[in-house]
């Protein structure tokens, strides 16, 4: 027997090559707008001192823009949030720094370098700086992130009857490791899911498991998005709700469990 | 929260491989610490290793995740009938509602710090049989247990640290309580990789001897290595004395990335939301298997959080002298410990500390001695700020 897992969707981030903000990807998924080929572009976040913002690392930028973005979609304060972070990998550059410089005769690693590596190293930096103290989580679940991510964030709603903030990202790997990962650059998005509606709910999902295949987008773009950033899973969802449309979409999991997602806009 | 079951659970560290290895250790003060010649670390360090990982044969049908992490995954799975009690309980609901949620910190990293070492001279490539998702990937150990036991369901691994293998307590609490699934298999796995031998020495948090956790002298952690499982189900299933998962509580620190914070704010918050879970007051509390990983800082922000909300009355101890310091899996080797605490009527002590910290006014065992355990509390906190506490109990 499966329950029934729902939500509002209260607040949306997003971010990926070409499509800066959740805006714009509105306007791409709603067919309003073409998909221009271009890098994501990672603003510098504003809400950290000027000394951390010159160190952030890209998927510091990118979590909090994201993050921040939802949250002010929903009006939501930052610094009472749960947070759940799902995230493919963690943070590829640094993490080739440390195995390149472990390779050589000189192991003395940066102290910084390597508490950059933890994989809860962007949810430590949302931390300091949304002073947010509640319980912040931290999944890895490879290709099935997203969904990882959303049955978490899910059961802590459904659980704690708080808001929770999904927060699911990725990033690239350099050379060497690029040839085994080849995730193509930063993306995620972000949603603040709520336990009740509000005048602030976009919509109501509902998530059960399925076996069927997931949905594809017919734009070869936006499809190409979806395949390669684990987070972009959650696209065709984002286009129903995009279009304001109700509907049934079906999200890559973890084989053979899927995600069906019943879309009912507010 | 609503109980949960924990039907079967296991650990292997440096203690050794199983629960009988573990006990007798806690009873008699045994450690596993030995200075470190790990592979081909140069640090003067203490660490404890696991004996025997690099033996595990992985089933041919799985070689892809074949890399240390997995290995010492296995052996941990195979230990004391748990992956037995597994399977049972896979025919018991099916496979896929037998969920997967693994705590880790650095997984299998250790197959590309060796990789890096074989990249090919003129393009920089990596070493073809070097499989990124399998072995360091974080999700690979998670993966990995769910392709073991052919489950089908919901499956995440958790990377928070070195709270990670708490927390996968929580995480599959609430798919139980949902309903989401039947049964679920959690626990961690880290082992040793160069990025966090030289990774803690940089940071200057690695001991040149045994750790002492609360001593007056503490000057940092060693490092170790585990593999610990329990197999949560409804408490419907339990039997009198079978042990309880009772209440969890989580919490961010939101200070720093690798200090925690001086009054140890986010941890006392972790341990009154596992009180408020687990609807007992802090004087319920037997025992307290402390986070206590012997760095000057941890130890003195965990002990205010534990005074504060403790005082004397509840006697603790962090077993990391005994184990080291298992990072992502110490969640998991921590709450075994808990669960063998109530289940023997032993309260562990803390090998290698001798001259405690008179700084931290907590009751504070040195040595192990028999005690009732009716409720154990266990602390787990990591880089980032993230803190879990867990509550177990016996089925009355």
């Amino acid at each position: 027997m499966n329950p029934t897992l729902n939500a509002w969707i209260d607040g949306i981030g997003f971010l990926a090559p070409g499509l800066p903000d959740w805006p714009t990807a509105r306007a791409v998924l709603r067919g309003e707008q073409a998909l221009g080929a271009a890098p994501s572009q990672l603003p510098a976040p504003a809400i950290l001192p000027p000394a951390e913002r010159r160190r952030a690392s890209r998927v510091v930028k990118l979590t909090l823009a994201i993050g921040l973005e939802a949250a002010a979609h929903a009006a939501a304060d930052v610094a009472t949030l749960t947070t759940v972070f799902a995230a493919s990998g963690a943070d590829g550059h640094n993490c080739h720094a440390l195995c390149e410089q472990l390779a050589t005769d000189d192991r003395q690693i940066s102290p910084t370098r390597f508490h950059n590596s933890v994989h809860n190293a962007a949810a430590g930096y949302w931390g300091i700086a949304t002073h947010a103290m509640a319980p912040c989580q931290v999944i890895c679940a490879y290709d099935a992130s997203f969904g990882a991510g959303l049955l978490d964030a899910l059961g802590q709603l459904l659980v704690d009857g708080q808001p929770v903030l999904l927060i699911a990202y990725d990033s690239e790997y350099p050379a060497p490791l690029h040839a085994k990962r080849d995730t193509p650059d930063c993306g995620g998005v972000a949603l603040l899911l709520s336990p009740q509606q509000s005048e602030r709910s976009q919509c109501m999902i509902t998530v059960t498991p399925t076996d069927e295949p997931a949905e594809h987008l017919a734009d070869a773009a936006l499809e190409s998005l979806r395949t390669s950033i684990p987070a972009l899973r959650s696209l065709p969802m984002l286009q129903t709700l995009a279009r304001g449309e109700a509907g049934r979409v079906c999200l890559d999991y973890l084989p053979p469990m899927q995600l069906a997602v019943e879309v009912q806009p507010c | 929260m609503t109980p949960l079951l924990l039907s079967s659970f296991t650990a292997t560290t440096a203690l050794g491989c199983g629960l009988a290895a573990t006990r007798a250790a806690l009873a008699s003060g045994g450690s596993g610490l030995q200075p470190c010649r790990f592979e081909s670390v140069d640090l003067p360090t203490w660490i404890g290793e696991v004996p025997g990982v690099d033996t595990q044969v992985l089933p041919p049908a799985l070689a892809a995740y074949d890399c240390r992490n997995n290995r010492l995954t296995q052996m941990g799975l195979e230990a004391d009938g748990f992956a037995d009690q597994v399977r049972a309980a896979v025919a018991r609901y099916g496979p896929a509602r037998v969920g997967v949620f693994l705590g880790t910190s650095t997984a299998g990293i250790l197959q590309t710090e060796l990789a890096y070492r074989r990249r090919d001279p003129d393009s920089g490539a990596l070493p073809d049989d070097f499989i990124y998702r399998t072995t360091h990937n974080s999700f690979s150990l998670a993966e990995f247990t769910r392709d073991y036991f052919g489950l089908t369901g919901m499956a995440m691994a958790i990377s928070t640290a070195c709270s990670s293998s708490a927390k996968v307590f929580a995480a599959a609490a609430r798919q139980l309580a949902l309903g989401s699934i039947d049964a679920a298999i959690v626990g961690g796995v880290d082992s040793l990789c160069l990025t966090t031998l030289y990774g803690f020495a940089s940071l200057q948090l690695t001991s040149t001897q045994a750790c002492r956790p609360y001593d007056a002298g503490r000057d940092g952690i060693s490092i170790g290595e585990g593999a610990a499982f329990a197999l949560l189900e409804r408490a419907d299933r339990a039997q009198r004395g079978d042990i309880l998962l009772l209440g969890t509580g989580e919490s961010s620190d939101a200070y720093h990335m690798s200090s925690p914070h001086p009054e140890g704010l986010g941890a006392r918050l972790a341990m009154e939301a596992a009180l408020r879970s687990a609807g007992l007051s802090s004087d319920e509390i037997d025992y307290i298997n402390l986070h206590g990983t012997a760095t000057p800082a941890n130890d003195a922000a965990e002990g205010k959080a534990v005074a504060a909300l403790f005082g004397r009355r509840v006697p603790g101890s962090s077993t990391k002298g005994a184990t080291g310091h298992t990072l992502g899996a110490a969640g998991a080797v921590e709450a075994v410990i808990c669960a063998l605490a109530i289940g023997d009527s032993l309260l562990p002590g803390s090998p290698g500390t001798e001259n405690l910290d008179p700084a931290i006014a907590i009751d504070y065992l040195l040595q192990a001695r028999p005690g009732k355990v009716r409720y154990a509390l266990s602390n787990s906190f990591g880089f980032g700020g993230s803190n879990c506490s867990l509550i177990f109990g016996a089925a009355a």
